[in-house]
Order: C-alpha cells, then structure tokens, then sequence
C-alpha cells in the first residue's frame, strides 16, 4: 500500500506491489453484467415454471424426488401427448378398418397402403422370427411370399391360420416302407418336382397311391382332395408334390427321403419334422390371445400382399 | 522506439466505447448508396405481388413446397440450392477481389438498416454536434419526447422486416388475416419477435460494431483483397504532407500537399475509421468519404479524387493490371457460369413426376409354383404438378415378362409421394442369367394434355444356376 499513488488516472485499486505492479479496476462491460443477470433471472423462472430442483428424502412427503414447476410439464406427459395425436391419425382409418372385411380394405387402395404400413409392425413383431422379414421363409418355416399354400392362400384361409394356427401332420413311414421303396419313393418326389409333376416314375406313382400317400396329397399329387362348387379347396395341409416349392429345406432327395422315413409332428418319433404354427387369435390353446381381430385382419392383408395372395 | 510506441498511442480500436455520430453529406457514392439500398424494398412489397392467382414467392414449409412463379419446386430438386449458394458465395468473392467489399458498403441489410436507422435519428434529434449534445443532456420532456419517439420508430421498422420476412413463407394474405387476432401458429409469432428485437438491437444499438466484431463475411472478404483491388483508398503521395489551409498562404507557394487536414472524412464515416490510415478492417468500403474529400477539394479549388476508388498497384505507381488477365477473374467466372448453368438446367427440365423404384430384399425373389420366378418392387411415384394425376406403369425386359399389381392406374395426388407395389414374374426358361435389367415406365397425362414419363431402372433377380 503506498500513501502517494504514482499512477494517477489510471483507475488502480490503490494496490501495489514492487513499485510499478498494481491491481486495476477494470469491470466488467455493463452489457456482460446485464447478460449475467438476466441469465440468472432466467434460471430463477425456468426453476419455477419447469422441475428442475431436487429434493431430498426428508424434505417431502414422498420422499424425495424434484421440484415439479407450477406449468405441470412433465417429459412423460409430452410423450404421452405426442402418443395421442399420433393415435388421432390412426383412429380415422382404424375406425374405418374395424367395420370392414379384409377383401374390402383390400378394395380400397388409400386404406390398403395404410394397413400395410400398420401391419408392418405388427409383422415384425409377431411373424418375422419365423417367417423372415419380408416373408421370405427360413428352413422349416414356409415362405409366404410366393404363391404355394398349404392351407389356402385367400384372406379368409390365411384369416384362419393366424387365428386358429396350423398344426400337419404326416405319418413316420421307417417301419411301413423298406429302404428300396422309400428310395424309390424320395427318387419319384424329386421327379415330380423338376418336372412339374409331369415326369413321375410308374413305379413312384404306384407305391404312392398303395401307401396311402394319396388320401392326404391328394389323387393328384398336388395336396388338394376335392374341389369344391364355389372354387375352393379341400386340403389337411399335405404339401404339393406337383410344383418345384420344397416345405422342408433345402429339397431334394435326402429332405424328402427324410420327410418320408420320420413323418412331420409325429409323437415318439426322433428325427421326426416339426411343423407347428402357432395361433395368436383368442381360440383356445393361443398364445393367451396376443393379437385382437382387428390386427389379424390387417395381417392377413399384409401377408395377402406379400406377392402370393390367392 | 520512439516511432513504435507514437504508433502505438496512435492506434485505437472502436469497440463501442462511443456512438459513432456520423455526418451525411450529398454526393455521387450517396446516392448510389440509396439505391442499391432501395433493392431492400423488394424484400417488403415483393410477398404481394401474384402469380396465377397465388403469391409468386412463397416458401411454404408446412407442405414442402417452394413456388417461384410458375415453377413448383419441391425438396427433390434442393440440389438447385445448393448451386444457388455457391453461385452467391462466389459472386461475394469476386466482387470482393474486383472491388472490395460493395457487398458491405452498399446493399448488405446491416449498413442499409443501420443507415435508415440514422437517417431517422437525424430527422429527429438534428445533426451530429446535436446528437451528442442530445446524449449528454439531462433526461427533460424534450429529450423524452424524441428519445420514445425515435425507439418507436426503430421498433416499427424492426417489426416490419420480421413481419415481411415471416410473409415469404406463410403467405402475405393469411398473414395480415392471421397475424393481429392471434391466428397464426407460435413459430410466426417467435419469428416476428426474433426480427423485431434483432433488428432494434442490431441496426439501433450494435451499428457498425456488427462489422468489427461479429459478422464473419468482413474478415472473410477483407483477405480476397488483392493489390489489383479498386477499393476507396487514400492518395499519399498527393495528400501528404498534410497541413491546414491558413489565411494569406498562396496556393502556389503551398510545402503542404493537397489534404487540408479538415478530417470531413473521418466525421462522414459511418464507422468511425480514418480512410488516410490506408485500407483496414474497420473500412465497409461505402466510398462516403469520397464525397465528403471532393466537396472539400472543389471548396478548396483543388482537384477532386484525393480520396477515390484506386487500387494499391495504382497508388503506388504501378502498372495496372487488366481484369482479364487475372486469373481469380476467370476461375471465380467459370464457377459462376457452372453453377449458374446448373440451375438453369435444374429449372428447365423440372419434371411433372418423378419414379424411384426400391427392390424388395426379403426375399430378393421367389420361386412360384409354376416354376417362374417373381420379384418384388416397391414404386414410389412423386407427382410434382399442380393436379392429382393418374399414372400408368409399365415395365420392359430383354426377356417376356408379366407385370402384376399395376393393372389400373395409380393415383397420385400432387405434392405427393405414392407407393405402389407391383410383381414381375418371368418364366424360368426365359432367365438367361442371375440378373436382368428392368426398366419402369410411369406415364401420364397432364391437364394441358401433354404426356409426360419418368423411367426409372432396376434389376430382376433369380436363382443362380
């Protein structure tokens, strides 16, 4: 501290040290100092109006938690918001969608492209681990995006198989058939198959239809046991042998050598294929009725779609 | 030392610490400044004007679409912006290396806000001496009066831009409906109190403070100046040294070069800079001390141009070099004309409808009972005309192919993108490869009855074999 200041006019505390080093006053700008303070206010009301302060557990009745803000927002109550308007939109054609039958959406292309697109998520929800994302099948599990259906390919047939699920079955034939004739058998399969039914060995055909073969796969080899007036099949969901689709992977003699030696779904077979489609409407035995009807329908629209709908 | 440290008691940077009062004096650069100035007014009246019965320029955000007259462009064809920016950035940049910074000078909003905030002030609180005056006077009824008063008038002006800003794009009409009853939606209402204050606080308060210290274009432009730059520049060598007119001296016996030391360059300068300190930051270019020299030289009988638009290679006796043997010249144009060509190209082959085709992955094809193979196509059909319109596919192949779900024409509203989704299936014996190019036709007719198409190409795949 030095009594007689040597820097005059030049705004300094009055602090020196070693002679010349001495502390200025030089505040902040006013502008900065305004800006400080209205960001402060600033805080003070965002505290108000929004939570932001927490409380600590002996400082509440519930021990606990923040302060809430006088305006009730919440970050829950946003989303729930933004649910509600997104639902809005929906309602329109849901409520449309609810009185309709699937061959009617499927009339309509603006209600159409919105079922798909809603049914989409359903798809990828419940079906694609099976079914593959698009439809595309795995080993084991059909593909639905071609136009081969064991159970029929029309709305109301696939209506049934998500609701009610599907369950083959097909006789183990290790013990009714020898070697040489499942052979045969597998060989005539084969056959069929590469020629779209037309190139079935006279051996083949035979056992086939004294194995019994035919009262499942039909006279014809191409799974349908009658035909009824109005256009519509009979099947119990016995594969076509006629076409060259494949329901066990990867085809060919061996997969159906084998599909013919342990059958599909047989009890107290080993080796035997299974083959389940499990129902996800409210019937009994169901998946506790995960999907309403609603959703089945714009399923089966979807499913339609995939580029097989009979 | 001595010479550094007088250089240095010299040197004084404006952060604001003062209102720079500047003086307006008539002239050629003055009324040249005026008009480019007078290009803003487009800005305000230009949401009026109509075209076929909507606004000619309206940016409608809401619904993505962007109307320039005739034309309807929506975010498909943003590419165009892109080019529209390089074309401005571009043209700042060899505006700058011809001629400094114009852009700041003359026509850039915060010099010409700036300059008709003054220009208010000057009406209402008198010339400069005054308005210093007026600063430093107690608050009385006077000064109260002219003081709310000329805020008022800032604050109208500032309300004004924002209001005719907000007009580009939510329409002029809907806006004066919507906008005084509460009408219009909260981000009008943001976006007109954002201008409002911005531009009180920018053109009333920060003034030239803006071109010191915030706005990145004035350091940017003050490094594409060159020595072959034509920028309002001091003549040395004529002026210096410079020295007080006195009374009795003779004009031929004058050891004084021709600056009389009068600083009416200084007092003109709308940012406070000293021009006879050479080019600097602080200089907007805006050529008013030009004026203000040449009023003094013909009072003072000395030839005009002591402060002109020169270039430093002229100042120093150079030679100047021709503006088409520089080479920034020709690079900065063959960018201009590129991107200018760009647009125009963008503009003038703007199509009614536009197809994209995405191929289906999952599965990338399935084989049918018959044997033939299908595959999956996702269109997209965007249909950029004024109508809703009804558009035919088609799809061909090197190979007989069958088209399924495009049998009936689409629908497409307009603005709109539609999705549609079509099968082409072809028979196994007709695949020669594991892959085949396909191309979608999607036709239509517009009102006028002009057919228009859009093709699209893609892929048909198979098994491989």
């Amino acid at each position: 501290m030095a009594e007689h200041n040597p820097f005059p006019g030049e705004n300094n505390t009055g602090h020196f040290w070693d002679d010349n080093i001495r502390e200025l006053n030089n505040p902040p700008p006013q502008w900065w100092m305004i800006a400080l303070w209205a960001s402060l206010a600033w805080f003070i009301l965002y505290g108000i109006l929004y939570p932001m302060f927490p409380v600590l557990p002996w400082q509440s009745q519930e021990g606990g938690g923040f302060t809430k803000g006088i305006l009730g927002w919440s970050s829950i109550k946003e989303y729930e918001q933004g649910v509600e308007q997104v639902e809005e939109v929906r309602a329109q054609y849901e409520d449309q969608i609810a009185g309709m039958s699937a061959e009617e959406i499927l009339d309509d292309p603006g209600l159409t492209q919105y079922t798909l697109a809603s049914a989409k998520v359903l798809f990828g929800d419940y079906c694609s681990a099976c079914h593959g994302s698009g439809g595309q099948g795995n080993p084991g599990y059909p593909v639905l995006a071609d136009d081969n259906w064991l159970y029929g390919g029309s709305l109301a047939k696939i209506q049934e198989s998500i609701t009610n699920g599907r369950k083959g079955a097909m006789t183990a034939h290790k013990d009714v058939l020898t070697e040489a004739q499942a052979d045969t058998l597998a060989n005539w399969v084969v056959e069929m198959a590469e020629t779209q039914g037309e190139g079935g060995s006279d051996a083949g055909w035979k056992l086939y239809n004294e194995k019994g073969c035919n009262a499942c796969h039909g006279a014809e080899a191409n799974g349908v046991l009658a035909e009824l007036p109005d256009g519509s099949i009979v099947t119990v969901g016995a594969a076509n042998l006629r076409d060259s689709i494949w329901r066990f992977r990867p085809g060919g003699y061996e997969s159906a050598k084998h599909t013919i030696l342990y059958g599909v779904n047989q009890p107290g077979v080993e080796q035997t294929r299974d083959a389940v489609m499990p129902a996800f409407g409210d019937a009994a035995g169901s998946l506790d009725g995960k999907l309403e009807p609603d959703q089945i329908k714009k399923l089966a629209v979807y499913v339609h779609s995939l580029g097989g709908g009979q | 030392m001595d010479e550094l440290y007088a250089e240095a008691h010299h040197w004084e940077v404006n952060t604001g610490g003062e209102t720079i009062h500047a003086k307006r004096m008539p002239g050629k650069w003055r009324r040249i400044k005026w008009l480019a100035a007078s290009v803003w007014l487009i800005f305000f009246l230009g949401p009026y004007v109509q075209w076929n019965g909507r606004q000619a320029v309206l940016f409608d955000i809401p619904n993505r679409q962007y109307h320039l007259f005739g034309v309807t462009v929506l975010p498909q064809d943003f590419w165009m912006l892109s080019l529209l920016l390089l074309f401005f950035a571009i043209l700042l940049a060899v505006a700058t290396a011809l001629a400094g910074r114009v852009y700041c000078g003359y026509f850039c909003f915060q010099t010409v806000w700036t300059d008709v905030f003054t220009w208010i002030e000057e009406r209402l609180e008198g010339s400069p001496p005054q308005r210093r005056k007026l600063d430093k006077a107690p608050v009385d009824a006077r000064k109260l009066r002219i003081k709310v008063l000329k805020h008022a008038i800032w604050l109208v002006i500032g309300f004004l831009t924002g209001f005719s800003f907000v007009a580009w794009f939510y329409g002029a009409g809907p806006l004066w409906r919507d906008f005084f009853v509460g009408g219009a939606n909260a981000a009008v209402y943001a976006s007109v109190a954002l201008f409002t204050f911005g531009t009180y606080l920018l053109a009333g308060w920060l003034r030239e403070q803006v071109c010191f210290w915030l706005c990145p274009y004035a350091r940017i432009q003050g490094v594409m100046l060159d020595k072959s730059t034509v920028v309002p520049a001091y003549d040395v060598a004529r002026g210096e040294p410079r020295g007080r007119v006195k009374k009795g001296d003779l004009e031929e016996t004058r050891t004084t070069g021709d600056c009389v030391d009068c600083n009416q360059c200084v007092a003109v300068c709308p940012t406070g800079v000293d021009i006879r300190n050479g080019q600097q930051e602080g200089c907007i270019t805006c050529g008013l001390c030009i004026d203000a020299c040449n009023a003094v030289m013909d009072k003072v009988g000395r030839p005009r141009g002591l402060i002109r638009y020169a270039s430093l290679d002229e100042l120093e006796g150079q030679s100047v070099k021709p503006m088409l043997l520089r080479p920034r010249v020709w690079v900065y144009t063959a960018i201009l004309a590129l991107a200018l060509s760009g647009i125009i190209y963008g503009l003038s082959t703007l199509a009614a409808i536009e197809l994209k085709v995405l191929h289906e992955r999952a599965p990338l094809y399935v084989q049918l009972s018959d044997g033939s193979i299908q595959n999956k196509y996702t269109l997209k059909i965007l249909n950029k005309s004024e109508t809703d319109l009804k558009v035919e596919i088609s799809a061909e192949a090197p190979v007989p192919l069958t088209l399924m779900g495009a049998e009936e024409p689409i629908a497409v509203k307009h603005g709109e993108v539609t999705p549609a989704i079509v099968f082409i299936k072809i028979g196994r014996s007709d695949l020669d490869g594991e892959r085949l190019p396909v191309t979608f036709v999607a036709t239509t007719q517009l009102p006028d009855g002009t057919q228009v198409s859009a093709e699209r190409e893609n892929a048909f795949f198979g098994p491989s074999r």
